[in-house]
Protein backbone atom coordinates (compact mmCIF):
# COMPACT_ATOMS: atom_id res chain seq x y z
CA UNK A 1 0.00 0.00 0.00
CA UNK A 2 0.74 3.75 -1.25
CA UNK A 3 0.09 7.05 -2.00
CA UNK A 4 2.08 8.08 -5.38
CA UNK A 5 2.37 11.15 -6.42
CA UNK A 6 3.49 11.98 -9.71
CA UNK A 7 5.37 15.66 -9.54
CA UNK A 8 6.46 17.57 -12.17
CA UNK A 9 9.50 19.77 -12.71
CA UNK A 10 10.40 22.34 -15.25
CA UNK A 11 13.58 22.35 -16.22
CA UNK A 12 14.57 20.20 -13.17
CA UNK A 13 13.08 22.68 -10.99
CA UNK A 14 9.81 22.03 -8.92
CA UNK A 15 7.21 24.81 -8.06
CA UNK A 16 5.02 25.68 -5.36
CA UNK A 17 2.32 24.27 -6.65
CA UNK A 18 4.59 20.83 -6.99
CA UNK A 19 4.94 21.39 -2.62
CA UNK A 20 1.21 21.82 -2.50
CA UNK A 21 0.67 18.76 -4.49
CA UNK A 22 2.77 16.90 -1.97
CA UNK A 23 1.79 18.01 0.84
CA UNK A 24 -1.74 16.82 0.10
CA UNK A 25 -0.59 13.57 -0.84
CA UNK A 26 0.95 13.16 2.68
CA UNK A 27 -1.96 14.35 4.72
CA UNK A 28 -3.90 11.71 2.46
CA UNK A 29 -1.03 9.08 3.47
CA UNK A 30 -1.69 9.86 6.99
CA UNK A 31 -4.99 9.56 6.82
CA UNK A 32 -4.90 6.35 5.39
CA UNK A 33 -2.19 5.13 7.48
CA UNK A 34 -0.05 4.84 4.38
CA UNK A 35 3.65 5.88 2.99
CA UNK A 36 3.76 8.38 0.39
CA UNK A 37 5.96 7.96 -2.74
CA UNK A 38 7.17 10.52 -5.15
CA UNK A 39 7.39 9.94 -8.92
CA UNK A 40 9.86 12.04 -10.96
CA UNK A 41 10.38 11.79 -14.81
CA UNK A 42 13.14 13.48 -16.14
CA UNK A 43 16.45 15.24 -15.43
CA UNK A 44 16.21 16.61 -11.83
CA UNK A 45 19.41 17.05 -9.30
CA UNK A 46 19.29 14.67 -6.65
CA UNK A 47 19.32 17.83 -3.90
CA UNK A 48 15.99 19.15 -5.59
CA UNK A 49 14.68 15.72 -5.67
CA UNK A 50 15.13 15.98 -2.03
CA UNK A 51 12.30 18.69 -1.32
CA UNK A 52 9.90 16.40 -1.99
CA UNK A 53 10.53 14.91 1.23
CA UNK A 54 10.32 18.56 3.17
CA UNK A 55 6.98 18.43 2.81
CA UNK A 56 6.29 14.72 3.45
CA UNK A 57 7.77 12.22 0.98
CA UNK A 58 8.78 9.00 2.30
CA UNK A 59 10.40 7.61 -0.71
CA UNK A 60 11.07 9.34 -3.94
CA UNK A 61 11.58 7.30 -6.84
CA UNK A 62 13.53 9.31 -10.27
CA UNK A 63 12.92 8.33 -13.47
CA UNK A 64 15.52 9.86 -16.42
CA UNK A 65 15.70 8.47 -19.87
CA UNK A 66 16.49 10.38 -22.71
CA UNK A 67 13.73 9.54 -24.76
CA UNK A 68 11.48 10.51 -21.46
CA UNK A 69 12.36 14.79 -22.09
CA UNK A 70 9.18 15.47 -23.43
CA UNK A 71 5.84 14.47 -22.08
CA UNK A 72 4.27 11.82 -24.69
CA UNK A 73 0.79 10.70 -23.18
CA UNK A 74 1.47 7.16 -23.78
CA UNK A 75 4.72 6.77 -22.64
CA UNK A 76 4.28 8.61 -19.48
CA UNK A 77 1.27 6.83 -18.36
CA UNK A 78 2.73 3.64 -18.73
CA UNK A 79 5.75 4.76 -16.75
CA UNK A 80 3.89 5.26 -13.94
CA UNK A 81 1.85 2.48 -14.35
CA UNK A 82 5.19 0.51 -13.94
CA UNK A 83 5.78 2.54 -10.70
CA UNK A 84 2.21 2.13 -9.18
CA UNK A 85 2.34 -1.49 -9.75
CA UNK A 86 5.94 -1.76 -8.38
CA UNK A 87 5.07 0.39 -5.26
CA UNK A 88 1.61 -1.09 -4.73
CA UNK A 89 0.01 1.79 -4.98
CA UNK A 90 -3.72 1.70 -4.30
CA UNK A 91 -4.26 6.35 -4.69
CA UNK A 92 -2.21 7.99 -7.42
CA UNK A 93 -2.32 11.80 -6.91
CA UNK A 94 -1.43 14.18 -9.84
CA UNK A 95 -2.05 18.10 -10.48
CA UNK A 96 -4.90 18.87 -12.45
CA UNK A 97 -2.92 21.17 -14.63
CA UNK A 98 -2.37 20.43 -18.43
CA UNK A 99 -0.10 17.42 -17.59
CA UNK A 100 -2.36 15.55 -14.77
CA UNK A 101 -5.27 16.46 -17.56
CA UNK A 102 -3.83 14.36 -19.98
CA UNK A 103 -2.50 11.41 -17.69
CA UNK A 104 -4.85 10.88 -15.08
CA UNK A 105 -7.76 9.69 -17.96
CA UNK A 106 -5.47 7.31 -19.30
CA UNK A 107 -4.17 5.83 -15.69
CA UNK A 108 -7.68 5.37 -15.19
CA UNK A 109 -7.95 3.12 -17.68
CA UNK A 110 -4.64 1.59 -17.62
CA UNK A 111 -4.92 0.75 -13.98
CA UNK A 112 -9.20 0.24 -13.69
CA UNK A 113 -8.83 2.84 -10.90
CA UNK A 114 -11.86 5.49 -10.55
CA UNK A 115 -10.79 9.38 -11.25
CA UNK A 116 -11.59 11.93 -9.12
CA UNK A 117 -11.11 15.21 -11.32
CA UNK A 118 -10.02 18.42 -9.83
CA UNK A 119 -10.84 18.16 -6.28
CA UNK A 120 -10.27 20.18 -3.65
CA UNK A 121 -10.24 19.24 -0.07
CA UNK A 122 -9.03 15.66 1.51
CA UNK A 123 -11.55 12.76 0.79
CA UNK A 124 -14.42 13.33 3.45
CA UNK A 125 -14.20 9.30 4.15
CA UNK A 126 -12.05 6.74 2.79
CA UNK A 127 -14.65 3.76 3.37
CA UNK A 128 -16.95 4.76 0.89
CA UNK A 129 -14.07 6.18 -0.68
CA UNK A 130 -16.05 9.91 -0.80
CA UNK A 131 -14.20 13.48 -2.67
CA UNK A 132 -15.74 16.72 -3.14
CA UNK A 133 -15.43 18.41 -7.01
CA UNK A 134 -17.18 21.35 -8.46
CA UNK A 135 -19.26 20.71 -11.29
CA UNK A 136 -21.18 23.00 -13.66
CA UNK A 137 -18.04 25.02 -13.79
CA UNK A 138 -18.53 26.24 -10.14
CA UNK A 139 -22.12 26.62 -10.35
CA UNK A 140 -21.88 24.08 -7.96
CA UNK A 141 -20.29 20.76 -5.83
CA UNK A 142 -20.95 17.25 -6.20
CA UNK A 143 -20.15 14.38 -3.65
CA UNK A 144 -18.67 11.70 -5.44
CA UNK A 145 -18.29 8.06 -4.57
CA UNK A 146 -14.58 6.47 -6.28
CA UNK A 147 -16.14 2.58 -6.91
CA UNK A 148 -13.00 1.19 -7.37
CA UNK A 149 -9.66 -0.62 -5.10
CA UNK A 150 -7.79 2.04 -6.74
CA UNK A 151 -8.00 5.31 -7.07
CA UNK A 152 -7.04 8.43 -8.96
CA UNK A 153 -7.47 12.08 -7.91
CA UNK A 154 -6.39 15.23 -9.88
CA UNK A 155 -5.80 18.19 -7.74
CA UNK A 156 -7.24 21.47 -8.10
CA UNK A 157 -4.37 23.96 -8.02
CA UNK A 158 -4.05 26.28 -5.40
CA UNK A 159 -6.95 24.63 -3.17
CA UNK A 160 -4.76 22.87 -0.32
CA UNK A 161 -1.84 24.85 0.87
CA UNK A 162 1.53 23.81 1.46
CA UNK A 163 2.64 21.90 4.79
CA UNK A 164 6.19 21.26 5.72
CA UNK A 165 6.47 17.37 7.11
CA UNK A 166 10.09 16.64 7.05
CA UNK A 167 10.61 13.12 5.98
CA UNK A 168 14.49 11.43 5.93
CA UNK A 169 13.77 10.22 2.25
CA UNK A 170 14.68 7.07 0.34
CA UNK A 171 15.67 8.16 -3.23
CA UNK A 172 15.75 5.40 -5.73
CA UNK A 173 16.33 5.40 -9.93
CA UNK A 174 14.19 3.30 -11.84
CA UNK A 175 14.31 1.81 -14.84
CA UNK A 176 11.16 1.66 -17.25
CA UNK A 177 10.51 -0.71 -19.66
CA UNK A 178 9.13 1.19 -22.83
CA UNK A 179 8.73 -0.25 -26.79
CA UNK A 180 9.31 2.43 -29.59
CA UNK A 181 5.49 1.98 -30.19
CA UNK A 182 4.76 3.93 -26.74
CA UNK A 183 6.54 6.64 -27.64
CA UNK A 184 4.00 8.26 -30.66
CA UNK A 185 3.97 11.66 -30.32
CA UNK A 186 7.35 13.64 -30.86
CA UNK A 187 7.89 17.42 -30.17
CA UNK A 188 9.66 19.58 -32.86
CA UNK A 189 10.04 22.76 -31.26
CA UNK A 190 9.63 24.30 -27.47
CA UNK A 191 8.48 27.97 -26.67
CA UNK A 192 8.81 28.84 -23.20
CA UNK A 193 7.52 32.26 -21.80
CA UNK A 194 10.64 33.11 -19.85
CA UNK A 195 10.61 35.02 -17.04
CA UNK A 196 7.11 35.43 -16.72
CA UNK A 197 5.20 34.81 -13.94
CA UNK A 198 2.43 32.14 -14.61
CA UNK A 199 -0.96 33.10 -14.72
CA UNK A 200 -1.98 29.54 -12.59
CA UNK A 201 0.59 30.13 -10.52
CA UNK A 202 0.35 33.61 -9.31
CA UNK A 203 -1.12 34.97 -6.54
CA UNK A 204 -2.05 38.20 -7.15
CA UNK A 205 -3.69 39.00 -10.47
CA UNK A 206 -4.87 41.87 -12.23
CA UNK A 207 -7.14 41.53 -14.68
CA UNK A 208 -8.73 43.72 -17.76
CA UNK A 209 -11.85 43.43 -19.42
CA UNK A 210 -13.71 45.53 -22.56
CA UNK A 211 -14.04 48.15 -19.91
CA UNK A 212 -10.44 49.01 -20.47
CA UNK A 213 -11.72 50.44 -23.76
CA UNK A 214 -8.06 49.96 -25.89
CA UNK A 215 -5.12 47.56 -25.84
CA UNK A 216 -2.91 50.94 -24.88
CA UNK A 217 -4.59 50.98 -21.70
CA UNK A 218 -3.44 48.21 -20.34
CA UNK A 219 -0.37 49.77 -19.33
CA UNK A 220 -2.62 50.85 -16.30
CA UNK A 221 -3.08 47.43 -15.29
CA UNK A 222 0.79 46.89 -16.18
CA UNK A 223 1.88 49.41 -13.89
CA UNK A 224 -0.27 48.13 -10.99
CA UNK A 225 0.84 44.51 -11.47
CA UNK A 226 4.30 45.17 -11.56
CA UNK A 227 3.94 47.09 -8.29
CA UNK A 228 2.20 44.23 -6.61
CA UNK A 229 4.58 41.44 -8.49
CA UNK A 230 0.85 40.59 -9.70
CA UNK A 231 0.21 38.56 -13.20
CA UNK A 232 -1.83 39.93 -15.62
CA UNK A 233 -5.44 38.28 -16.73
CA UNK A 234 -8.16 39.47 -19.00
CA UNK A 235 -11.79 38.74 -20.45
CA UNK A 236 -12.63 36.51 -23.67
CA UNK A 237 -13.57 39.41 -25.58
CA UNK A 238 -10.29 40.60 -25.09
CA UNK A 239 -8.51 37.98 -26.33
CA UNK A 240 -10.66 36.99 -28.95
CA UNK A 241 -10.28 41.01 -29.73
CA UNK A 242 -6.31 39.87 -30.01
CA UNK A 243 -5.71 42.85 -27.37
CA UNK A 244 -4.16 40.34 -25.43
CA UNK A 245 -2.38 36.49 -25.69
CA UNK A 246 -5.32 33.74 -24.88
CA UNK A 247 -2.84 32.34 -22.27
CA UNK A 248 -4.42 35.42 -19.80
CA UNK A 249 -8.11 34.45 -20.95
CA UNK A 250 -9.41 33.42 -17.74
CA UNK A 251 -13.00 31.82 -17.33
CA UNK A 252 -15.04 28.91 -18.02
CA UNK A 253 -13.48 28.43 -21.64
CA UNK A 254 -10.07 29.60 -20.65
CA UNK A 255 -7.77 29.24 -17.33
CA UNK A 256 -9.17 28.57 -14.13
CA UNK A 257 -7.37 30.19 -11.64
CA UNK A 258 -7.55 30.40 -7.55
CA UNK A 259 -5.32 33.32 -6.17
CA UNK A 260 -4.96 35.03 -3.33
CA UNK A 261 -6.56 38.30 -4.71
CA UNK A 262 -7.58 38.78 -8.06
CA UNK A 263 -8.50 43.05 -9.40
CA UNK A 264 -11.05 42.86 -12.03
CA UNK A 265 -11.40 46.04 -13.87
CA UNK A 266 -13.61 46.83 -16.81
CA UNK A 267 -15.06 43.32 -16.54
CA UNK A 268 -19.11 42.95 -15.82
CA UNK A 269 -19.04 39.81 -14.11
CA UNK A 270 -20.83 37.19 -17.01
CA UNK A 271 -20.88 33.93 -15.03
CA UNK A 272 -18.77 32.51 -17.82
CA UNK A 273 -16.32 34.79 -16.61
CA UNK A 274 -16.90 33.98 -13.06
CA UNK A 275 -16.23 30.64 -13.63
CA UNK A 276 -12.98 30.62 -13.67
CA UNK A 277 -11.97 32.96 -10.78
CA UNK A 278 -14.40 31.93 -8.50
CA UNK A 279 -12.10 30.02 -6.35
CA UNK A 280 -10.01 32.95 -6.28
CA UNK A 281 -9.76 34.05 -1.68
CA UNK A 282 -10.38 37.58 -2.34
CA UNK A 283 -12.03 39.78 -5.28
CA UNK A 284 -11.94 43.51 -6.00
CA UNK A 285 -14.16 45.06 -8.85
CA UNK A 286 -13.48 48.78 -10.34
CA UNK A 287 -16.60 49.32 -12.49
CA UNK A 288 -18.55 51.97 -13.93
CA UNK A 289 -21.74 50.46 -13.71
CA UNK A 290 -22.63 49.88 -9.76
CA UNK A 291 -25.58 47.36 -11.25
CA UNK A 292 -22.54 45.49 -12.96
CA UNK A 293 -22.99 41.41 -11.86
CA UNK A 294 -18.83 41.44 -10.77
CA UNK A 295 -20.04 43.52 -7.53
CA UNK A 296 -22.11 40.64 -6.72
CA UNK A 297 -19.09 38.09 -6.39
CA UNK A 298 -16.74 40.82 -5.22
CA UNK A 299 -15.58 41.38 -1.66
CA UNK A 300 -14.49 44.90 -2.18
CA UNK A 301 -15.81 47.10 -4.95
CA UNK A 302 -15.22 50.58 -6.42
CA UNK A 303 -17.67 51.93 -8.52
CA UNK A 304 -15.28 53.93 -10.74
CA UNK A 305 -13.60 54.80 -14.07
CA UNK A 306 -10.55 52.39 -14.26
CA UNK A 307 -8.34 54.28 -16.25
CA UNK A 308 -8.61 56.56 -12.84
CA UNK A 309 -8.86 54.62 -10.14
CA UNK A 310 -6.01 52.09 -11.25
CA UNK A 311 -3.47 54.69 -11.13
CA UNK A 312 -4.22 56.37 -8.07
CA UNK A 313 -4.29 52.54 -7.00
CA UNK A 314 -1.04 52.22 -7.66
CA UNK A 315 0.16 55.12 -6.04
CA UNK A 316 -1.63 54.16 -3.00
CA UNK A 317 0.09 50.34 -3.22
CA UNK A 318 3.57 52.26 -3.80
CA UNK A 319 3.44 54.71 -0.77
CA UNK A 320 2.52 51.68 1.31
CA UNK A 321 4.99 49.72 0.49
CA UNK A 322 7.60 52.45 1.06
CA UNK B 1 -8.82 11.22 -43.66
CA UNK B 2 -11.78 10.98 -41.49
CA UNK B 3 -11.61 13.05 -38.52
CA UNK B 4 -14.84 12.09 -35.90
CA UNK B 5 -15.62 14.68 -33.37
CA UNK B 6 -17.20 13.77 -29.77
CA UNK B 7 -20.00 15.94 -28.67
CA UNK B 8 -20.89 16.43 -25.39
CA UNK B 9 -24.71 18.16 -24.30
CA UNK B 10 -25.04 20.24 -21.49
CA UNK B 11 -26.87 23.21 -20.32
CA UNK B 12 -26.45 26.38 -21.80
CA UNK B 13 -23.51 28.35 -19.73
CA UNK B 14 -26.10 30.64 -18.19
CA UNK B 15 -28.22 28.47 -16.40
CA UNK B 16 -28.93 28.89 -12.96
CA UNK B 17 -28.15 25.42 -12.09
CA UNK B 18 -30.87 23.66 -9.51
CA UNK B 19 -31.14 20.12 -8.15
CA UNK B 20 -33.95 17.60 -7.23
CA UNK B 21 -35.15 14.79 -4.82
CA UNK B 22 -32.81 15.19 -2.26
CA UNK B 23 -30.12 17.06 -4.18
CA UNK B 24 -29.22 14.16 -5.67
CA UNK B 25 -30.51 14.72 -9.70
CA UNK B 26 -29.85 17.52 -12.09
CA UNK B 27 -33.44 20.05 -12.52
CA UNK B 28 -33.91 19.56 -16.10
CA UNK B 29 -36.87 22.09 -16.34
CA UNK B 30 -36.29 25.00 -18.10
CA UNK B 31 -32.77 24.04 -19.21
CA UNK B 32 -31.60 25.07 -22.80
CA UNK B 33 -29.15 22.24 -24.19
CA UNK B 34 -26.13 23.33 -26.23
CA UNK B 35 -22.97 21.69 -27.70
CA UNK B 36 -20.34 21.70 -25.20
CA UNK B 37 -18.34 25.18 -25.96
CA UNK B 38 -14.77 23.16 -26.16
CA UNK B 39 -16.64 20.35 -28.67
CA UNK B 40 -18.02 23.29 -30.63
CA UNK B 41 -14.58 24.93 -31.24
CA UNK B 42 -13.29 21.50 -32.04
CA UNK B 43 -16.32 20.88 -34.51
CA UNK B 44 -15.45 24.40 -35.71
CA UNK B 45 -11.74 23.42 -36.84
CA UNK B 46 -12.56 20.10 -38.00
CA UNK B 47 -14.88 21.75 -40.89
CA UNK B 48 -12.24 24.40 -41.53
CA UNK B 49 -9.69 21.45 -41.99
CA UNK B 50 -12.07 19.27 -44.39
CA UNK B 51 -13.03 22.81 -46.72
CA UNK B 52 -9.42 23.29 -47.20
CA UNK B 53 -8.75 22.16 -50.87
CA UNK B 54 -5.32 21.36 -49.74
CA UNK B 55 -6.09 18.50 -47.38
CA UNK B 56 -7.50 15.11 -48.29
CA UNK B 57 -10.42 15.36 -45.46
CA UNK B 58 -13.11 13.07 -46.67
CA UNK B 59 -15.78 13.27 -43.75
CA UNK B 60 -17.10 14.27 -40.40
CA UNK B 61 -18.45 12.84 -38.58
CA UNK B 62 -20.12 13.91 -34.80
CA UNK B 63 -20.23 11.05 -32.19
CA UNK B 64 -22.75 11.52 -28.86
CA UNK B 65 -23.86 9.10 -26.05
CA UNK B 66 -26.88 10.26 -24.68
CA UNK B 67 -31.15 9.56 -24.93
CA UNK B 68 -33.06 10.91 -28.15
CA UNK B 69 -33.33 14.21 -25.84
CA UNK B 70 -30.46 14.80 -27.30
CA UNK B 71 -31.10 14.71 -30.97
CA UNK B 72 -31.70 18.70 -31.45
CA UNK B 73 -27.87 19.07 -30.33
CA UNK B 74 -26.78 16.60 -32.86
CA UNK B 75 -28.73 18.08 -35.15
CA UNK B 76 -27.27 21.50 -33.97
CA UNK B 77 -23.62 19.91 -35.15
CA UNK B 78 -25.11 18.69 -38.18
CA UNK B 79 -26.30 22.23 -39.14
CA UNK B 80 -23.08 23.32 -38.22
CA UNK B 81 -21.50 20.88 -41.26
CA UNK B 82 -20.92 17.61 -40.00
CA UNK B 83 -21.56 15.01 -42.68
CA UNK B 84 -23.26 12.39 -40.51
CA UNK B 85 -23.67 11.33 -36.90
CA UNK B 86 -23.93 8.46 -34.53
CA UNK B 87 -25.88 8.41 -31.56
CA UNK B 88 -24.64 6.20 -28.98
CA UNK B 89 -28.39 5.17 -27.26
CA UNK B 90 -27.84 5.51 -23.47
CA UNK B 91 -28.11 7.65 -20.57
CA UNK B 92 -24.35 9.14 -20.07
CA UNK B 93 -22.97 7.71 -16.74
CA UNK B 94 -19.77 8.38 -15.79
CA UNK B 95 -16.76 9.18 -18.21
CA UNK B 96 -15.25 5.73 -18.01
CA UNK B 97 -18.66 4.38 -19.57
CA UNK B 98 -19.16 7.60 -22.01
CA UNK B 99 -15.40 6.52 -23.05
CA UNK B 100 -16.02 2.53 -23.41
CA UNK B 101 -19.43 3.39 -25.85
CA UNK B 102 -17.33 5.84 -27.83
CA UNK B 103 -14.21 3.30 -27.99
CA UNK B 104 -16.94 0.68 -29.38
CA UNK B 105 -17.83 3.16 -31.81
CA UNK B 106 -14.37 4.20 -33.53
CA UNK B 107 -13.80 0.25 -33.16
CA UNK B 108 -16.48 -0.34 -35.80
CA UNK B 109 -15.83 2.53 -38.07
CA UNK B 110 -12.32 3.85 -39.06
CA UNK B 111 -11.41 7.19 -38.09
CA UNK B 112 -7.63 9.11 -38.48
CA UNK B 113 -8.38 12.02 -36.05
CA UNK B 114 -10.94 11.97 -33.00
CA UNK B 115 -11.47 15.17 -31.46
CA UNK B 116 -12.48 15.45 -28.01
CA UNK B 117 -12.99 18.97 -25.78
CA UNK B 118 -10.76 18.88 -23.22
CA UNK B 119 -13.42 19.00 -20.67
CA UNK B 120 -17.20 18.97 -20.50
CA UNK B 121 -19.10 21.96 -19.06
CA UNK B 122 -21.57 19.53 -16.99
CA UNK B 123 -19.53 17.66 -14.82
CA UNK B 124 -16.11 19.05 -15.69
CA UNK B 125 -14.17 15.44 -16.10
CA UNK B 126 -11.53 16.77 -18.26
CA UNK B 127 -11.50 12.51 -18.98
CA UNK B 128 -13.61 11.04 -21.60
CA UNK B 129 -10.92 12.14 -24.14
CA UNK B 130 -7.72 10.28 -22.27
CA UNK B 131 -9.69 7.51 -21.44
CA UNK B 132 -10.75 7.09 -25.11
CA UNK B 133 -7.64 6.87 -26.68
CA UNK B 134 -5.95 4.70 -23.95
CA UNK B 135 -9.05 2.36 -24.55
CA UNK B 136 -8.67 2.76 -28.13
CA UNK B 137 -4.39 2.34 -27.71
CA UNK B 138 -3.55 5.11 -29.92
CA UNK B 139 -1.59 8.15 -28.53
CA UNK B 140 -3.64 11.89 -27.72
CA UNK B 141 -2.27 14.96 -27.49
CA UNK B 142 -4.03 17.55 -24.80
CA UNK B 143 -4.39 21.24 -24.26
CA UNK B 144 -4.81 21.71 -28.30
CA UNK B 145 -4.57 25.31 -28.87
CA UNK B 146 -3.84 24.88 -32.56
CA UNK B 147 -3.77 22.16 -35.15
CA UNK B 148 -2.97 21.83 -39.27
CA UNK B 149 -2.84 18.99 -41.49
CA UNK B 150 0.29 19.20 -44.19
CA UNK B 151 0.41 15.77 -46.67
CA UNK B 152 -1.76 14.07 -44.52
CA UNK B 153 0.45 15.19 -41.21
CA UNK B 154 -0.68 16.60 -38.27
CA UNK B 155 1.20 19.85 -37.17
CA UNK B 156 -0.47 20.80 -33.02
CA UNK B 157 0.73 23.69 -30.59
CA UNK B 158 0.00 21.84 -27.42
CA UNK B 159 -0.28 24.57 -24.30
CA UNK B 160 2.39 23.59 -21.67
CA UNK B 161 2.25 25.40 -18.01
CA UNK B 162 4.76 28.33 -18.95
CA UNK B 163 4.79 27.84 -22.71
CA UNK B 164 4.02 26.12 -25.92
CA UNK B 165 4.77 22.91 -27.94
CA UNK B 166 5.00 22.05 -31.36
CA UNK B 167 4.31 18.68 -32.05
CA UNK B 168 3.35 15.64 -34.47
CA UNK B 169 2.48 12.32 -34.21
CA UNK B 170 1.35 9.08 -35.85
CA UNK B 171 -2.24 8.55 -36.64
CA UNK B 172 -4.42 7.60 -35.07
CA UNK B 173 -4.68 10.02 -32.65
CA UNK B 174 -6.86 11.87 -30.12
CA UNK B 175 -6.53 15.77 -30.17
CA UNK B 176 -7.49 17.22 -26.88
CA UNK B 177 -8.78 20.43 -27.51
CA UNK B 178 -9.05 23.65 -26.17
CA UNK B 179 -9.83 27.42 -26.39
CA UNK B 180 -7.61 28.55 -30.02
CA UNK B 181 -8.14 25.41 -31.56
CA UNK B 182 -10.86 27.84 -33.27
CA UNK B 183 -11.27 31.51 -32.21
CA UNK B 184 -15.52 31.88 -32.77
CA UNK B 185 -17.78 28.22 -32.87
CA UNK B 186 -19.33 28.24 -36.28
CA UNK B 187 -23.10 29.56 -36.35
CA UNK B 188 -25.20 27.48 -38.38
CA UNK B 189 -27.42 29.18 -41.08
CA UNK B 190 -30.45 28.24 -42.59
CA UNK B 191 -29.23 26.57 -45.44
CA UNK B 192 -27.17 24.41 -42.84
CA UNK B 193 -30.27 23.90 -41.08
CA UNK B 194 -32.70 22.36 -43.96
CA UNK B 195 -29.50 20.18 -45.02
CA UNK B 196 -29.08 18.91 -41.41
CA UNK B 197 -32.83 17.38 -41.93
CA UNK B 198 -31.75 14.82 -44.14
CA UNK B 199 -28.49 14.32 -43.28
CA UNK B 200 -27.55 10.48 -41.73
CA UNK B 201 -28.21 10.29 -37.84
CA UNK B 202 -27.55 6.84 -37.26
CA UNK B 203 -28.69 5.62 -33.78
CA UNK B 204 -26.76 2.38 -31.85
CA UNK B 205 -27.13 0.87 -29.08
CA UNK B 206 -24.57 0.59 -26.20
CA UNK B 207 -22.62 -2.36 -24.58
CA UNK B 208 -22.90 -3.37 -21.38
CA UNK B 209 -19.98 -1.67 -19.16
CA UNK B 210 -20.02 -0.41 -15.33
CA UNK B 211 -19.67 2.96 -13.88
CA UNK B 212 -16.25 3.83 -11.93
CA UNK B 213 -17.37 6.94 -9.67
CA UNK B 214 -21.13 7.73 -8.18
CA UNK B 215 -22.21 11.17 -8.36
CA UNK B 216 -24.56 10.66 -5.18
CA UNK B 217 -25.70 14.24 -4.37
CA UNK B 218 -24.88 17.87 -5.08
CA UNK B 219 -24.57 20.81 -2.91
CA UNK B 220 -24.91 24.79 -4.13
CA UNK B 221 -21.80 27.00 -2.95
CA UNK B 222 -22.16 29.22 0.18
CA UNK B 223 -23.40 32.89 -0.25
CA UNK B 224 -20.60 35.35 -0.49
CA UNK B 225 -20.88 37.98 2.01
CA UNK B 226 -21.87 41.33 0.19
CA UNK B 227 -19.91 43.02 -1.43
CA UNK B 228 -17.69 46.11 0.44
CA UNK B 229 -18.00 49.41 -0.95
CA UNK B 230 -15.07 51.73 -1.10
CA UNK B 231 -14.83 55.06 -2.02
CA UNK B 232 -13.22 55.88 -5.30
CA UNK B 233 -12.06 59.19 -3.54
CA UNK B 234 -10.10 57.24 -1.00
CA UNK B 235 -8.69 54.33 -2.69
CA UNK B 236 -6.16 53.78 0.26
CA UNK B 237 -8.78 52.23 1.94
CA UNK B 238 -8.74 49.39 -0.46
CA UNK B 239 -5.19 49.01 0.14
CA UNK B 240 -5.96 49.28 4.45
CA UNK B 241 -8.78 46.87 3.75
CA UNK B 242 -6.02 44.37 1.49
CA UNK B 243 -3.29 44.57 3.86
CA UNK B 244 -5.07 44.77 7.34
CA UNK B 245 -8.37 42.76 6.54
CA UNK B 246 -7.60 40.44 4.14
CA UNK B 247 -4.32 39.66 5.06
CA UNK B 248 -3.29 39.19 1.06
CA UNK B 249 -0.95 42.08 0.39
C1 LIG C 1 -19.96 29.42 -24.17
C2 LIG C 1 -19.40 30.70 -23.65
C3 LIG C 1 -18.20 30.67 -22.97
C4 LIG C 1 -17.64 31.86 -22.48
N1 LIG C 1 -16.47 31.78 -21.80
C5 LIG C 1 -15.95 32.91 -21.27
C6 LIG C 1 -14.74 32.89 -20.52
O1 LIG C 1 -14.11 31.84 -20.33
N2 LIG C 1 -14.26 34.04 -20.00
C7 LIG C 1 -14.90 35.24 -20.17
O2 LIG C 1 -14.41 36.26 -19.67
N3 LIG C 1 -16.02 35.29 -20.90
C8 LIG C 1 -16.56 34.18 -21.45
N4 LIG C 1 -17.71 34.27 -22.20
C9 LIG C 1 -18.22 35.61 -22.53
C10 LIG C 1 -19.04 36.22 -21.43
O3 LIG C 1 -20.39 35.83 -21.58
C11 LIG C 1 -18.97 37.76 -21.48
O4 LIG C 1 -19.40 38.17 -22.75
C12 LIG C 1 -17.60 38.33 -21.21
O5 LIG C 1 -17.04 37.79 -20.04
C13 LIG C 1 -17.69 39.83 -21.06
O6 LIG C 1 -16.41 40.39 -21.00
P1 LIG C 1 -16.17 41.79 -20.30
O7 LIG C 1 -16.66 41.75 -18.93
O8 LIG C 1 -14.76 42.14 -20.53
O9 LIG C 1 -17.01 42.79 -21.23
P2 LIG C 1 -18.42 43.48 -21.01
O10 LIG C 1 -19.45 42.52 -20.64
O11 LIG C 1 -18.62 44.31 -22.22
O12 LIG C 1 -18.20 44.39 -19.75
C14 LIG C 1 -17.43 45.53 -19.74
C15 LIG C 1 -17.60 46.14 -18.35
O13 LIG C 1 -16.75 47.26 -18.24
C16 LIG C 1 -17.43 48.29 -17.53
N5 LIG C 1 -16.78 49.53 -17.89
C17 LIG C 1 -16.92 50.26 -19.04
N6 LIG C 1 -16.12 51.33 -18.99
C18 LIG C 1 -15.47 51.30 -17.82
C19 LIG C 1 -14.51 52.12 -17.22
N7 LIG C 1 -14.04 53.25 -17.81
N8 LIG C 1 -14.06 51.81 -15.99
C20 LIG C 1 -14.51 50.70 -15.35
N9 LIG C 1 -15.41 49.87 -15.89
C21 LIG C 1 -15.88 50.17 -17.12
C22 LIG C 1 -18.85 48.15 -17.96
O14 LIG C 1 -19.71 48.71 -16.98
C23 LIG C 1 -19.00 46.64 -18.06
O15 LIG C 1 -19.44 46.09 -16.85
C24 LIG C 1 -18.29 33.10 -22.69
C25 LIG C 1 -19.51 33.12 -23.38
C26 LIG C 1 -20.06 31.94 -23.84
C27 LIG C 1 -21.37 32.01 -24.56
Amino acid sequence: MAILVYTEHWDGQFKKSTFELVSYASKLAEAANTQTVALSIGEVEEDNLRQLADYGADKIISVNQQNLKYVDNQAYSSVIQQVADQEEADILVLAHNNTGKALAPRLSVRLQAALGSEVNQLPASLDPFMVNKKVFSGKAFANVKLKTDRKILTLAQNSFGIYENTQEPVIEKFEPTLSDDQLQTQVAEVEKHRDKLLLTDAELVVSGGRGMKTPENWDKLKALADELGAALACSRPVSDEGWRPHEEHTGQTGKIIAPDLYIAAGISGAIQHIAGVSAAKYIVAINTDQDAPIFDVADYGIVGDAMKVLPELTEAFRKARS
Amino acid sequence: MKILVCISNVPDTTTKVRFVDDNTRLDTNGIQWVINPWDELALTRALQLKEDKNNAVESVTVVHVGGKGSEPTIRKALAIGADDAIRVNAEPQDAWFVASQLAEVVQQNEFDIIFAGIESSDYNGAAVGGMLSELLGVPSISAVSSMDLENDQVKIIRDIDGGKEQMTSQLPLVVIAQKGIAIEPRIANMRGIMMARKKPLNVVEPVEKDTLVEFVDYELPQAKPPCKMIDPENVQELVDLLQNEAKVI
